[in-house]
């Protein structure tokens, strides 16, 4: 365990790893500077018989500037974090996003609804995913986070991202993952005795395994198929305990 | 017209001379007092022992998280809603960690800070026989009584204790269906609102008696940083906890009589309780933190025989935190799904709070720089406070980022950066406060020895706890887990988890030194004269432990509580009380008390 | 005293102290915390409107505002009937100070009687704060609207309801001779209190019942 971030697997990622190392040394050094001289007054100023200490109300002089530093600091940290912020969480500046889904979570489950046959969210053919959320590479994704019951957060760490999902409000999320893989998709906001094994996967594959695996779901959800090993389903509301088919590994 | 003229209002005063000089009896002196003395010392019994209920779960909770499944040590005498044969119920895990987190804020720290501290100095430090109403105290040590037992209670009502986190975020908090927790959540409420009384009523005198009753001389800009800090928090109080009251009772409505303030099916706003309690909650946590930078900027001068540098710009600090505490709360909810453009606006703010607490750091720092340190105890806690505060206060500029904070917030980090805040801060300053406040109180000295063993193993023990926590947030470890393994990359950090929770426990016990040396002083610590820390503030002026009604006469203030090492007296301290006329030494005995 | 004289003019202690007696100045702040409450109701009460104007029925669809008029008028009345109570004591006027406090009295208490039975007949109406039952009744607007009502007025009602509990405590002490020109903290602290309730019942009939 140490200061250092493991490595993003997401568009915005490094952005936010970025702001993180800029500000962890930032305040490193201030750390470092600051503990040092109250150690280092410590003793230095430590009792001495015979001594008397300076007679001393301060100085106008060092309290403007140590206001004035600490504020152009803090306010540039203010402003370096506003860009980053923006690109992740504002809609406006959201990317153009190809794949759109719905995010539904309740207790303990992640709910994952996709467009279906004809790309549209909420018409008939939407098929449900229950816990393993599956996306392509290289693509942006636009999650529509809803909740059934009570707060949720969805949090990706490899992602670096976290959205409260909050029953009664649709919020729109966006991420573009870098690399294939399996991803541990969490729940961060205390949701009931259930919320430490509400986890999922999000799943990513290149595009032709997306297309495929896609097609493959279409074609069971309509029932022109079978279920095989690789098929997690579920309808809303389902009550399966799913916890044995999501025992994979972290990425 | 210079002290005469305070007659003319005396009417709503109590004496200043003792008043009415009958013996009361045991209850009345002891149990309903309206001794501002006994009344802090009765805040301080209770809110030590809440302290402990608070330390308990807190162990109970580390154990859970470093020996996810394993029975708990002594686990069988808990009854089987919490802990059948010993192993933490994931339900019991929830109610421990709210519960923690309400004892530890609003039964242990906030009544050690406001009630306390406030109680005891007050009148003390500014001169006055005590409170503008004493009755008005008393009934606010008598309703926190009651909140405080009606939370312990709900522990064991059908259902548990509540279980929503001490934030209880609706809609988990407002349906008894979403937690299987009714009556408790329910007991939550009704004791928060029990305890608000209690705060707002010590908050009406705290104000109304720093302002009419100090004494003559001591102007706005001579009172001691701790008053300041206290005046300003009891501002917070009576602002803040109105709003927490209005919320709570929606929230109750919410659970009894069906309504949908913050329930979606009927129309409600889920982040309608979060603002409400963040409105409140921000202010609170300054309520918290304040006494505690009075206190040590007291203590630092004393033990640095200095004054305190930039005692002006620290005033004004405390007044600028307390004004900003007001436009922050948005920080807490950067992910809740508010408008991402308020999520900037309270990232801007927030970032501007974090200066006057580095106004602080710098003007501590300064008060130490060419000091002549005295080590004793109050001071070692002190110091402790600062070196902790800066590691709380830096973490704060992460999860002020927004974007850091998108991966952050609701993980370790944030229980890392609390607990430095919450107890390197507030806890250290309160261990300062009561060591170097104990002889006033009791009229005895803590073993300075037995404090210092303590201060250095808890300062040890914290560090091992806490620090490492930031790494676990950093891994991604969420808040709030019932058993972490659950998730394959935080069952890695297993190790880390079983040395945080050995840390706690060593930490737990080594506070076993601290109630031990409190509980013993009572009856073997030396002696206390008037004045045992050549201190210069009024308090010291009068015997340990003050007589009823404190000072003979009123006291007469000549300068500033932080005359330590001034030219113009041939000590190295020049109390507030003595005459400036006198150049022989200042006497460090009371002026006379008659006997 | 002595060492007072003996100071040089400018160590000598100004006054500190506000000139204001503890008892008026505590009211006072106490009051902000009140002011403090009602916001937090109120507040949320204009967010949730905002949010969901759909759930508020339009002015006198469900609620009765000229009975409620009436009744403000009343805890206006009893207002001005506060100011004559103490201005009758400034004036050590003992019984003009009973006189007005009873006075007061009865009109608060009917401003109380008058809401009780507005919230029987409302209830009756299936105007209750329960969702569930709301949306049975059939009544316009939704249960936001009702629950919202009863919070506000409701806590209004017993701050009221306190207020004329205060009254009574002071009517007593008045007809024991507790106060005079010299000693009317009890009085201007009650009636400073009065005047908030008042204050902040106009406030509420005209957010709640008029817009």
């Amino acid at each position: 365990m140490n200061w250092l971030l493991d490595p993003s697997f997401s568009t915005f990622g490094p952005d936010i790893d970025r702001l993180y190392y800029i500000i962890l040394v930032i305040t490193g050094l201030v750390f470092v500077l600051t503990e040092f001289l109250l150690f280092y007054f410590l003793f230095k100023y430590r009792k001495k018989e015979g001594r008397k200490a300076e007679y001393s109300h301060g100085s106008t002089k060092a309290e403007v500037i140590w206001t004035l530093i600490p504020f152009v600091i803090v306010v540039a940290i203010g402003l370096m974090s506003v860009s980053v912020w923006d690109q992740i969480k504002n809609p406006v500046e959201f990317p153009n996003p190809d794949y759109e889904i719905i995010v539904s979570a309740r207790q303990f489950e992640w709910d994952a609804i996709y467009p279906g046959a004809d790309g549209e969210l909420g018409t008939e053919d939407d098929f449900t995913v229950l816990n393993r959320i599956h996306v392509p590479v290289n693509e942006p994704i636009l999650v529509h986070l809803e909740a059934e019951d009570v707060i949720h957060s969805f949090f990706v760490p490899d992602f670096r991202l976290k959205q409260d999902a909050v029953p009664g409000m649709t919020i729109p999320v966006w991420f573009e993952v870098t690399e294939p893989g399996e991803y541990i998709l969490g729940c961060a906001e205390l949701c009931g005795i259930g919320h430490y094994r509400m986890d999922g996967m999000i799943v990513v594959l290149t595009a032709e395994e997306y297309r495929e695996w896609e097609a493959g779901q279409i074609a069971f959800h309509s029932g022109e198929r079978s279920p095989d090993e690789g098929d997690v389903v579920a309808s809303r509301g389902d009550e399966e305990d799913s916890d044995e088919t999501q025992d994979t590994g972290g990425p | 017209m210079s002290a005469t003229a305070a007659a003319k209002t005396d009417w709503d005063q109590p004496g200043f001379a003792g008043g009415e000089h009958h013996e009361p009896s045991f209850i009345r002196k002891y149990i309903f007092s309206t001794d501002h003395k006994i009344i802090a010392i009765q805040f301080l019994v209770t809110s030590l022992f809440f302290l402990i209920v608070g330390g308990l779960l807190a162990v109970m909770i580390r154990w859970q998280l470093g020996f996810p499944g394993a029975p708990l040590p002594g686990g069988d005498l808990l009854p089987d809603t919490m802990a059948p044969g010993g192993i933490i119920l994931p339900e019991f895990y929830n109610a421990m960690v709210t519960m923690h987190g309400t004892f530890m804020i609003f039964f242990a720290i906030m009544p050690l800070m406001v009630g306390v501290f406030g109680n005891l100095l007050i009148p003390l430090q500014i001169g006055a026989g005590d409170m503008a109403f004493p009755k008005l105290n008393m009934l606010s040590f008598w309703l926190a009584v009651p909140a405080g037992f009606i939370m312990l209670a709900s522990f064991f009502v059908e259902g548990g204790a509540a279980g929503a986190g001490w934030t209880a975020y609706a809609p988990l908090s407002a349906d008894g269906e979403y937690t299987g927790v009714y009556l408790g959540q329910q007991l939550w409420l009704v004791s928060l609102f029990i305890l608000g009384f209690s705060s707002i009523a010590g908050a009406v005198n705290y104000v109304t008696t720093i302002i009419n009753m100090r004494a003559p001389g001591l102007t706005w800009f001579r009172l001691p940083l701790t008053i300041w800090s206290l005046f300003i928090t009891s501002f917070l109080v009576l602002l803040a906890i109105p709003i927490l009251a209005g919320a709570l009772i929606m929230l109750l409505t919410d659970q009894t009589l069906g309504t949908t303030f913050f329930l979606p099916a009927g129309g409600g706003e889920p982040l309608l309780w979060q603002h409400l309690f963040w409105f409140f909650g921000h202010p609170e946590v300054y309520i918290l933190i304040l006494p505690a930078m009075g206190i040590v900027s007291d203590i630092l001068s004393n033990g640095a025989r200095k004054p305190v540098f930039g005692y002006h710009a620290m005033v004004l600090a405390i007044i600028a935190i307390a004004f900003l505490g007001w436009i922050v709360w948005g920080h807490h909810m950067f992910m809740s799904g508010m408008n991402p453009m308020l999520g900037t606006t309270f990232m801007i703010t927030t970032m501007v709070i974090a200066v006057p607490s580095a106004i602080k750091v710098f003007n501590w720092l300064g008060t130490l720089w060419r000091g002549n340190i005295e080590f004793h105890a109050p001071l070692l806690y002190s110091v402790g406070f600062v070196s902790l505060f800066i590691v709380g206060g830096l973490s704060g500029i992460f999860m002020a980022s927004t974007p850091v904070d998108i991966y952050i917030h609701d993980t370790y980090f944030i229980v890392a950066h609390i607990h430095y805040v919450l107890f390197g801060g507030s806890l250290f300053a309160i261990f300062a406060g009561i060591t170097f406040w104990y002889p006033k109180m009791f009229g005895r000295m803590m073993s300075s020895f037995w404090n210092k063993i303590h201060f250095v193993l808890t300062f040890i023990f914290y560090s091992m706890a806490f620090f490492p926590m930031h790494g676990l947030g950093l891994e991604g470890m969420m808040r709030r887990l019932y058993d972490p393994t659950q998730y394959a990359y935080l069952a890695e950090l297993q190790p880390w988890n079983q040395f945080i929770s050995i840390s706690v426990f060593l930490l737990a016990a080594t506070q076993v030194i601290y109630f031990a040396n409190f509980t013993l002083s009572l009856w073997k610590g030396e002696k206390a004269t008037a004045n045992p820390w050549r201190a210069n503030s009024l308090e010291w002026s009068v015997p340990s432990p003050p007589p009823h009604g404190n000072f003979e006469r009123i006291p007469i203030v000549y300068r500033g509580p932080y005359e330590y090492s001034s030219p113009e007296s041939d000590e190295d301290f020049y109390p507030q009380f003595v005459p400036p006329r006198q150049k022989t030494a200042p006497r460090p005995e009371p002026q006379p008390t008659a006997d | 005293m002595s060492q007072a004289a003996t100071m040089p003019i400018e160590e000598r202690a100004p006054e500190p102290g506000l000139g204001i007696y503890n008892l008026k100045l505590g009211i006072w702040i106490f009051l902000l915390s009140e002011v403090m409450f009602f916001t937090a109701l109120i507040g949320s009460y204009v967010i949730l409107r905002f949010a969901h104007p759909d759930h508020f029925a339009a002015p006198g669809e469900v609620l009765n505002v000229p009975l409620t008029a009436v009744n403000t008028f009343i805890l206006i009345c009893s207002s001005v009937t506060m100011v004559k109570a103490y201005a009758a004591i400034e004036k050590d006027d003992q019984k003009g100070l009973k006189q007005w406090l009873l006075a007061t009295i009865v009109l608060g208490s009917t401003f109380v009687g008058v809401q009780v039975y507005e919230y029987i007949h409302l209830v009756n109406d299936g105007f209750v704060p329960d969702a569930q039952a709301y949306v049975e009744s059939g009544l316009a607007g939704g249960p936001l609207y009702s629950s919202t009502f009863y919070l506000m007025t409701g806590f209004h009602g017993v701050h009221v309801a306190l207020g004329v509990g205060a009254l009574i405590f002071i009517l007593i002490k008045a007809m024991r001779g507790a106060y005079s020109s010299q000693r009317l903290g009890g009085v201007e602290g009650v009636g400073l209190y009065w005047h908030f309730v008042d204050l902040v019942w106009i406030v509420l009939f005209t957010i709640v019942y008029l817009i």
